[in-house]
């Protein structure tokens, strides 16, 4: 009896504790316990370029993105030509982003009067927690360009198709952590009008993009495009019709300043939409072929969320 | 014997009664207001969890940042990119306790001032505040609201020169928790 005693206040002694301990706890954890709500992950990318090419990053719903490009001339060239600075093609584009995944884009590049368009959708966001958290986003994105030049080859007729380039690109990307992203793109372009019979109108690229972000405001990026199928060497030919292609390699930073993003980098490119860039790179870093650019990039909320 | 027995049986519905006390929210809202009139800089968050302990009037709030909403996506990205830096500092937290709960009966309907006091966490730097609030009870819920400035350098939020103009050195903040008893 004494002993079922002491057993019971034991008993009540534990539970008061119980009750003490509970008390003390830690309140949140009585309602932060269910399954982490899925978080998309943003930002892997200042700007929705990395420098030439498309990035895995959207501008976002009702934005409007007005962006201004200009790339210089040889820096080889030297002080009289001040190092390029004299000579400047540019390109002026408009982005809009109809939805948080759906971004549509005009512009107009003065190296052959060029304009081009695109439609880019995100298919995958990465995230976090919740169902199927994905570890790296997809895009799609689908353009053409069509040349306003005047027609320049009198042998041969001038069809307006013959004026057209389209290209097709996937991005996979991922961003690791706050500071590094990275992203493949296999890219295809498509080339209406070529030298001759014996020259394609297919060129495929795998386009490789990263960013390293080094302070809040600024990032170093890397813009490269391989071309692949460069090595087939056509026998018609005699040499590859590649032979003076190089691949676009562009290496730059990115500053924000509020609502500006300047993307300043140095590259063997010229071009500023996919096909000019993919099929029209001569230059080459070999030789210190090298240019200076910027892109600016000024976003407006147009319509608010 | 038996008054072992009802004293651990009391023990235990006291204990019961303790956790009737509770009330919680998944769905606060937290607000605030940075702008200094040139510009709309202001952001809701719709999921704030945050349980509040009538016995004790102890209540604890955690916010996560990436989650307010904005009018514009440019405002959210610069809000967690450059301020909230919400990658390192993925939530802001508050632990304090209703001093005066002396004057607060959650049993019976009406409007209570209270006065708050406690840790308020935000941009990884924690800080004693005290603030005023009202709590509304009406039958199991309680409507709790508060209003407060805090300044930004407290926190270590920067402020860069070229937005001085748009972005004001304090922020209002509203918090408002419908609470519900936690079940």
């Amino acid at each position: 009896m004494y002993i079922k005693s002491i057993k019971l206040l034991l008993i009540i002694i534990f539970i008061s504790f119980s009750n003490i301990l509970f008390a003390q706890d830690d309140l949140l954890s009585l309602v932060d316990n269910g399954p982490k709500p899925k978080e998309y992950i943003s930002n892997a990318f200042k700007s929705s370029r990395v420098v030439n090419g498309h990035s895995m990053e959207f501008i976002g719903k009702g934005v409007l993105d007005v962006r201004i490009l200009h790339r210089f001339g040889l820096i080889n060239t030297g002080f009289s030509n001040l190092w390029g600075l004299d000579q400047a093609s540019m390109r002026f584009g408009f982005d809009y982003g109809v939805t948080k995944n759906f971004t549509v884009g005009i512009g107009r590049s003065t190296a052959g009067k060029e304009w081009d368009g695109f439609l880019k959708y995100r298919l995958v966001q990465q995230s976090v927690g919740g169902k199927n958290p994905s570890p790296v986003s997809v895009v799609l994105i689908t353009g053409a360009t069509i040349s306003s030049a005047p027609w320049e080859f009198p042998d041969r007729k001038n069809y307006f198709s013959s004026r057209m380039g389209f290209y097709n690109e996937v991005i996979v990307g991922r961003k690791f952590n706050d500071k590094f992203s990275a992203q493949l793109a296999p890219t295809h372009v498509h080339v209406n009008l070529v030298k001759d019979a014996n020259y394609t109108n297919e060129f495929f690229a795998l386009g490789i993009g990263a960013r390293y972000k080094f302070s809040k405001r600024s990032a170093f990026v890397v813009d490269y495009h391989y071309l692949v199928n460069s090595s087939e060497i056509d026998e018609n030919l005699g040499s590859s019709q590649f032979e003076n292609l190089k691949n676009p390699l562009s290496i730059g930073f990115d500053v924000e300043t509020g609502g500006h993003v300047f993307q300043m980098h140095f590259s063997n490119s010229s071009g500023m939409n996919e096909k000019a860039f993919i099929t029209n790179t001569t230059k080459s870093w070999g030789k210190a072929e090298v240019s200076f650019g910027f892109n600016l990039s000024r976003v407006f909320t147009v319509a608010k969320n | 014997m038996k008054k072992t027995i009802i004293l651990t049986l009391l023990i235990c519905i006291a204990g019961f009664a303790n956790a009737q006390t509770k009330y919680s929210t998944k769905t606060g809202k937290a607000w605030f207001d940075a702008g200094t009139g040139m510009e709309d800089i202001t952001g809701t968050n719709k999921s704030v969890l945050s349980v509040f302990d009538a016995s004790t009037g102890k209540m604890q709030f955690k916010i996560t940042i990436k989650a307010f909403e904005f009018w514009s996506a440019l405002l959210g990205e610069h809000f967690n990119e450059n301020y909230m830096e919400s990658d390192k500092y993925p939530f802001s937290t508050f632990s304090g306790v209703v001093t005066n709960m002396d004057k607060v009966n959650v049993a019976k309907d009406g409007t209570y001032p209270v006065l708050v006091n406690g840790k308020l966490t935000i941009h990884g730097v924690e800080k004693q505040i005290e603030t005023k609030g009202i709590f509304k009870v009406s039958g199991q819920s309680i409507d709790a609201s508060s209003e407060f400035i805090v300044t930004m350098d407290d926190y270590k939020i920067a402020i860069p020169n070229v937005v001085k103009d748009k972005l004001s050195k304090t922020a209002k903040i509203k918090i408002n928790c419908n609470y519900s008893i936690l079940k």
